[in-house]
């Protein structure tokens, strides 16, 4: 399999940055020579709104910029594209209807967006937020970053990390490591130091929730059993507040403002600041004005409660499972480490508390901490931390499709991961020459109920009677929780070709010419700056010239030498007007070379003008 | 162990076998904590975290001898998995038939519990306590054959017998259909 390396001809860093790729909001961090930092943009700010919008003129504005644009531009702003990662268009058909943005035709297998004139996939879009976290933290270490670890939920399966991998790679990120939520939280603790024991991490974010325990022992973090919802976050308590303001707003007003996309971003960004509000105050108000008419609903923490309490349940099954696999009572439980903005509600605290029966960790930053640890663990490979290793486990059983459209287990859910398996395989028909196998991901038994992950073909079996081929497949996970095969016909001794199709996702010519195209559209966006610098000079130049050509200075300079500036002026013009930056600045060379005697002229003329009126 | 080359200590190719990595006798009977530590041990020295900066080959040997010591460490402290393992490298495969080895009469009290398990499943909610009760026997029968399973443990591991490990086989055969019964019973029962 090929890798694309990019390669903009700039030294190499050691340094492995932390980047927490959120739903609602990303971070990215590194490691100080004593602890790990969050790295703030150039006006300071710690924290990059997850959103990128698709300006008319080409442009391309990510984080807070963007996020005014979702009010005044929404079907080319995206959000929470992290829930659109990885899966195809089927899996967010319900999602996508409270999205602004349109899907493009053909999203299958992958989701794409039509934004503008143009058509792109969740990693693309991510990419946009990589490669702004990127700049930040070049700007403010004052050296090249090309290698991160990135965080995911814990709960991610295959295609969405892989698409989070090809995210990295279409932003010019070596990808060394994804390190799940969770686990990035507790390393960032740093709880191992202060005692060995059992830590339960309850991670419930934008847009994603897991639940992970994990055993620590001598700086080793060996996560003992994983689960979580990859579709369950704060996302979904303000769509549930968006929906009844959008019925309240219908029976006051008598519109419905659903089909107004800007109108909805207003709305949903006031019950966003009501539900921030009520984590800290009893009661609070939707406020929202929109064409002339108000909208008014108080709140009450009581109220909310109530409603968001089918919500906070959901994450209380995946918790009980996780206690279950991992085989420890929940008296065992020593500590628990709260992550993500959801965990700021009172009402999930309480749940907490009260399943775990532990008050749970606070003191760090729950927006923070996993980019914090994400730092840590790009340390760790590094070689910069060496007592510290994080011992992951794969969230989901891997399996194959066998007869009948039953599973297969060969990877148990919540083995540490790398982890392998294999599998032999032979031929059912005689002179059968290829054999399909079909990989899924999930905890049911028949096929139908699973993930489809991916299907391959083994192929050039020499023809011979049925049954005796003997292919053995080997099935590996890596530490990224992604699943690579291979195969080998163990009558030759050879290894197979396995070309593996990913069911949802991106293959990697998908991959590597979006890669080309970013960087062709990094060189337009460069290209067009060099452009728009050079006018910006010759405007000056000319404007110059032509408060010249009024002056007395003018008409002392002979014909030849006005024939030549007008030449120099018609050329500047006529490049200013075309898109050849090179081209302009030759003609501003030009200009200025022949104006050379005007402005010698006009210096002389002012500085005897100077002298005539003094006296010295 | 030849996990490192003896001369310029680089990575090796993984050994494949299970006790031989973890650098133990060949026994069914294994103490779990020492198993931990030597399972963390061999963590700090194999994990593709610590080879980011060694030579390519070292790097695949790394991800396939932590992907072996994993798949290692997750057959070995489940006595279950263990003994398998142990069967097949004896030359006993486990790929017989569901009901091999399980006693005429277990098959008839199966069969009323499959009656049972049918009702509940066309919504007749009074087969509830007689599949409660079914599982509690079951489960009692599971933790049985697992006392069983210790002794023949201990007798394998003195007498390193061919024969004990023939009735391990058999009793493993047994164990599984049952663990199969009350896996679906549980599975019925929570709906």
């Amino acid at each position: 399999m090929s890798v694309f390396q990019i390669d903009f001809g700039r030294p190499q860093s050691s340094r492995v940055v932390g980047i927490d790729l959120g739903t609602t909001n990303s971070l990215v961090a590194y490691m100080d020579a004593s602890a790990p930092k969050v790295i703030a943009d150039a006006d300071g700010e710690r924290i990059l709104p997850s959103v990128v919008s698709y300006a008319g003129d080409g442009r391309i504005v990510v984080g807070r910029e963007a996020l005014g644009r979702l009010i005044t531009d929404p079907e080319n702003t995206v959000y929470s594209v992290k829930r659109l990662m990885g899966r195809g268009g089927a899996d967010v058909a319900d999602e996508l209807k409270l999205f602004p943005f349109r899907v493009a035709g053909d999203s299958e297998s992958v989701i794409r967006l039509q934004l503008g004139d143009r058509s792109l996939t969740p990693p693309e879009i991510s990419a946009r937020i990589l490669r702004q976290l990127r700049q930040n933290a070049e700007a403010a270490l004052g050296e090249p970053v090309n290698r991160a670890v990135v965080t995911v939920p814990a709960y991610f399966n295959d295609a969405q990390r892989q698409a989070t991998k090809d995210a990295g790679r279409i932003a010019g990120l070596e990808v060394l490591r994804l390190v799940n939520e969770p686990t990035a939280a507790a390393l960032a603790y740093g709880l191992d130091k202060r005692n060995q024991g059992i830590v339960a991490v309850y991670d419930f974010g934008g847009g994603t929730f897991d639940i992970s325990i994990l055993k620590l022992q001598a700086g080793i973090f060996e996560v003992l059993a994983t689960n979580g919802d990859t579709h369950l976050g704060g996302d979904d308590i303000d769509n549930l507040l968006l929906r009844i303001a959008l019925e309240d707003i219908e029976n006051e007003w008598g519109d419905d403002l659903s089909g107004h996309p800007g109108a909805v971003q207003l709305l949903r960004r006031s019950v966003i600041k009501a539900k921030e509000e009520l984590s800290y105050a009893t009661r609070t108000r939707i406020e929202f004005a929109y064409g002339g008419k108000q909208y008014q609903r108080e709140l009450t923490r009581a109220l909310f409660d109530q409603l968001i309490t089918p919500i906070v349940e959901r994450t209380l099954a995946p918790c009980r499972d996780c206690l279950a696999d991992a085989g420890v009572p929940v008296e065992e439980i020593d500590e628990v480490v709260l992550v993500g903005g959801s965990t700021r509600i009172p009402l999930v605290r309480t749940a907490v508390e009260t399943l775990f029966r532990a008050r749970p960790h606070t003191e760090l930053n729950p927006d923070e901490v996993v980019a914090l640890g994400a730092a840590v663990q790009g340390a760790i490979l590094a070689g910069d931390v060496e007592d510290q290793l994080l011992l992951d486990v794969t969230p989901l059983s891997l399996g194959i499709e066998t007869m009948g459209g039953v599973v297969s287990k060969l990877i148990p859910r919540n083995s540490t991961i790398p982890a392998s398996a294999t599998e032999h395989f032979t031929t059912a028909v005689d002179g059968q020459t290829n054999v399909l196998i079909h990989v899924v991901q999930g905890e049911r038994e028949l096929v139908k109920d699973c993930r489809s992950l991916a299907r391959f073909d083994l192929k050039g079996i020499e023809p011979m009677p049925a049954g005796l081929a003997r292919i053995e497949v080997r099935f590996l996970i890596d530490a990224n929780g992604i699943l690579s095969v291979s195969a080998k016909d163990l009558r030759t001794g050879k290894t197979q070709e396995v070309e593996v199709k990913p069911s949802y996702g991106l293959t990697d010519n998908q991959v590597e010419a979006m890669i080309r195209d970013s960087i062709e559209m990094a060189e337009d966006d460069f290209m067009d700056r060099q452009v728009r610098e050079a006018r910006v000079e010759a405007d000056s130049i000319l404007h110059a010239v032509e408060k010249a050509k009024a002056s007395e200075a003018y008409r002392r300079i002979t014909n030849r030498e006005r024939d030549r500036i007008e030449d120099a002026i018609n050329q500047l013009t006529l490049a200013y007007h075309g898109d050849d930056h090179l081209l302009i600045r030759a003609k501003i060379d030009e200009l200025n070379n022949v104006t050379m005697h005007l402005a010698e002229t006009m210096m002389n003329s002012a500085v005897s003008n100077a002298l005539k009126g003094t006296k010295i | 162990m030849d996990l490192f080359c003896k001369f310029c200590n680089s990575l090796q190719k993984p050994l494949l076998d299970y006790y031989k990595f973890f650098g133990i006798e060949r026994k069914l009977g294994l103490d779990p904590t020492d198993l931990q530590q030597r399972f963390y041990k061999l963590s700090r020295l194999l994990h593709p975290d610590r080879y980011m900066r060694r030579t390519n080959r070292e790097q695949e040997y790394s991800l396939e001898a932590t992907a072996i010591l994993n798949d290692a460490y997750r057959t070995l402290r489940d006595p279950v998995a263990r003994a398998e393992y142990l069967l097949k490298q004896n030359g006993f495969e486990n790929d017989e038939p569901r009901s091999k080895n399980v006693d005429p009469d277990l098959l008839e009290e199966v069969f009323e519990l499959n009656m049972a398990l049918e009702e509940l499943r066309s919504g007749d909610d009074s087969a509830r306590p007689q599949l409660e009760v079914a599982r509690d026997k079951f489960t009692g029968m599971r933790s049985e054959m697992d006392r069983d399973l210790q002794d023949l443990f201990e007798e394998y591991d003195s007498t390193q017998s061919v024969e004990v490990l023939q009735r391990i086989r058999v009793l493993l055969d047994r164990r599984r259909y049952i663990q199969n019964l009350v896996a679906e019973v549980d599975r019925e029962l929570a709906g």
